[in-house]
């Protein structure tokens, strides 16, 4: 599935709504996201999973190439975390709902 | 900033903030991306949300696992786990948003 077949999907759900502005409210919940893991912040959904920042230490990387050593600087990495039910429901197990 | 953690009501919040709509439509439309979201990768698809990055369902094999306590074999069954791989965009912005902070 595709960002479009999710806006076509909940558009088909929601008649009253223009396609325009599903597409902002699909658009404003993903731009949410990314915003507050800028910020240093994480966001927790329940029973889907868990957004986090998570820290890369610096350390001494290598050019493939060359062999070269090369500082590599400490930077932070999007990292999710699948929630119980999500993960349960991958499994065949029903859980909650 | 920098220490809080959002929750549905938050994304709802932004819901509310872009589109005319209650705060209740707003919240019930946040609960509708995330259970289309799930829905499709329970059926075995990807997710691939263009700006923001990628869910993959991946099958791992069964093999013997071992108690970290006891050091007792037990079977790990075969299972469905769920990757999410972040865009470049996404990469890049939580990489600059939190350069030189804690």
């Amino acid at each position: 599935m595709i960002r479009s077949e999710l806006v076509q999907k909940i558009a088909d759900e929601n008649p009253h709504l223009y396609q325009r502005d599903v597409e902002r409210i699909v658009s404003a919940v993903f731009e949410e996201i990314i915003e507050a893991l800028a910020r240093g912040d994480r966001v927790e959904l329940r029973g889907f999973g868990a957004f986090s920042v998570k820290k890369r230490d610096a350390r001494i990387g290598r050019n493939p190439r060359t062999g070269e050593s090369v500082q590599v600087e400490e930077k932070h990495v999007p990292f999710f975390k699948t929630g119980k039910l999500l993960r349960d429901r991958l499994n065949g197990k029903q859980g909650g709902q | 900033m920098g220490n809080r953690t959002l929750t549905r009501m938050d994304l709802a919040e932004a819901v509310f903030r872009t589109v005319g709509l209650s705060r209740n439509e707003s919240a019930q439309l946040v609960e509708s991306v995330l259970t289309h979201v799930s829905d499709a990768l329970v059926r075995g698809e990807s997710v691939k949300i263009s700006s923001f990055g990628t869910f993959n369902v991946r099958n791992k094999a069964a093999r013997i696992g071992r108690n970290p306590k006891t050091g007792e074999e037990v079977p790990i069954s075969p299972r469905r786990v769920l990757t999410f791989r972040p865009s470049q965009l996404m990469k890049e912005r939580v990489a600059e948003g939190n350069r030189r902070r804690g």
